[in-house]
């Protein structure tokens, strides 16, 4: 259609409501990202964990707590890593993301993702802190390398994952939508 | 009239109760996986739920691999056939001596009415990806149980020890290396037979003879083997190479580090040892309780 028939609103533009299916569909896709193979693992971004508070922030009453934990008990029986361990750090993620829901979404996208780079970080460091705690090593810096990778990718997965929502059905000339 | 809030409204428990709850929940499961191990039998489950998304996720990364083989260049075929031509003609004197030695060993242990060697079988297996699980070192290969892998088998490659099998799905299996934290193997200098155990120092690249005196006899460039004594690994298997021995009179024990011998990190190919020396039987007493606590985990892995 015309482009003029699109009425430009920048962040008030409003949204479709969203289809629980494509919710279902963006976390199996980020579970399958997360459990591809990789030869080294430095900078390779947590996915799973990004869709998960982009859910949390754009549909608190769709995705909660209680799903990230059963989510992160997945991961953690693929990675055969300590059972509970994602589940605890994706559990607090959303819990994060929930309550930081209101605030978040009044900034610009960098902004934003500055928000979700301390929400990540956060559960990395309790994640860290669970395994240093059960003896396991330091693994150095570059452990944290895939939060900021996966923060920069924020304005990318709003535009991927709202993009459903923006298009209307029936465009209309006269409606904001 | 009674006045209810609408359904609508109505969102359940508070966050900061729900998060609590789940707090508690991964807590109590991660207490129980790490000090008890009881946690084996949802891990099971889960990961067969898993098992599928795995598969599907790694399908691409295998293909990649499978054709980057097909379409590996003449010249790199070439240099490696030279190098490996070169390789075993190095090591050729040596296997020409082995059969003498093999024949010789065999009337000597009979002399001797010593236990002989259970011949050695193995599976060939390749390494598909690393774990996934940065404060571990672990790979995983593309043979599991259906090839009859089994838990607590020892893995090698062509230079010594890479590590042993710790956990096993029906098409793959997951090997803990060497240079794990937690992967302790009963050891033997070469030189003067000492015995003592390595550890992977933490740092996923070197090892750590842990728990020998300050003034133990060992010394740079000292070989280390398997002693065989856990029942796990073989005899003989080249394990490290000691490349730095501190020694602190404070200190109880002296810091002992070596090079892996196994190329830890670079390797594709590996070999699954499937039938290794016959264990001594383990003591009476203790072993039933053992089993029974940790049933699904290998012998000498924490």
């Amino acid at each position: 259609m015309s482009d003029e028939g699109r009425v430009r609103l920048g962040r008030e533009h409003i949204l479709l409501p969203v289809k629980v299916g494509f919710i279902a569909t963006s976390l199996a896709a980020a579970l399958l990202f997360n459990m591809m193979p990789w030869r080294d693992l430095r900078g390779v971004p947590d996915l799973l964990a990004l869709v998960i508070v982009f859910w949390c922030v754009h549909q608190p009453r769709k995705m909660g707590t209680g799903l990230a934990w059963a989510l992160g008990l997945v991961m953690d029986a693929a990675n055969g890593t300590l059972i509970g361990q994602h589940a605890f750090a994706y559990a607090l993620l959303a819990f994060g993301a929930q309550t930081l829901h209101r605030r978040i979404l009044w900034f610009p996208l960098w902004q934003q993702a500055l928000h979700v780079l301390v929400l990540l970080l956060a559960s990395q460091a309790l994640t860290l802190l669970v395994r240093l705690l059960a003896g396991g090593t330091f693994p150095g810096w570059w452990f944290f390398a895939g939060s900021l990778i996966a923060a920069a990718l924020w304005p990318a997965a709003t535009h991927v994952l709202l993009a459903p929502q923006r298009r209307p059905e029936i465009v209309d000339e006269n409606r904001p939508i | 009239m009674d006045r209810q809030t609408p359904a609508f409204f109505h969102r359940g428990p508070a966050p900061i109760a729900r998060v609590t709850f789940f707090a508690v929940l991964s807590t109590l499961l991660m207490v129980l996986d790490a000090r008890f191990q009881y946690a084996e039998p949802l891990r099971q489950v889960l990961a067969l739920a898993a098992y599928p998304i795995q598969q599907v996720a790694a399908a691409p990364v295998i293909a990649y691999g499978r054709l980057a083989d097909f379409f590996a260049s003449r010249s790199a075929l070439q240099r490696e056939n030279e190098a490996l031509r070169a390789e075993q003609l190095r090591s050729a004197p040596a296997l020409l001596a082995l059969d003498a030695l093999k024949a010789e060993n065999e009337v000597l242990r009979e002399t001797l009415a010593a236990r002989t060697k259970l011949p050695q079988s193995s599976i060939f297996a390749e390494i598909v990806y690393a774990g996934r699980d940065p404060f571990s070192r672990k790979v995983i290969v593309d043979k599991g149980s259906q090839q009859g892998v089994q838990l607590g088998q020892p893995v090698i490659d062509a230079r010594g020890v890479l590590g042993q099998i710790t956990r096993v799905h029906p098409l793959l299996a997951e090997v803990t290396l060497v240079v794990d934290k937690d992967h302790p193997v009963p050891v033997q200098v070469v030189r003067n037979g000492l015995r003592g155990v390595v550890y992977g120092s933490g740092d996923g690249a070197t090892l750590e003879l842990r728990h020998m005196a300050t003034n133990a006899e060992v010394e740079v460039g000292d070989v280390l083997v398997t002693s065989g004594i856990d029942g796990v690994y073989p005899r003989g298997l080249p394990v490290a190479r000691v490349t730095s021995v501190e020694r602190d009179a404070a200190a109880a024990f002296a810091d002992i580090r070596c090079q892996p011998a196994a190329e830890v990190g670079s390797n594709r190919q590996v070999l699954v040892l499937t039938a290794g020396e016959a264990a001594p039987p383990p003591p009476a007493a203790e072993a039933p309780t053992r089993k029974a606590a940790k049933p699904k985990r290998a012998r000498n892995v924490r």
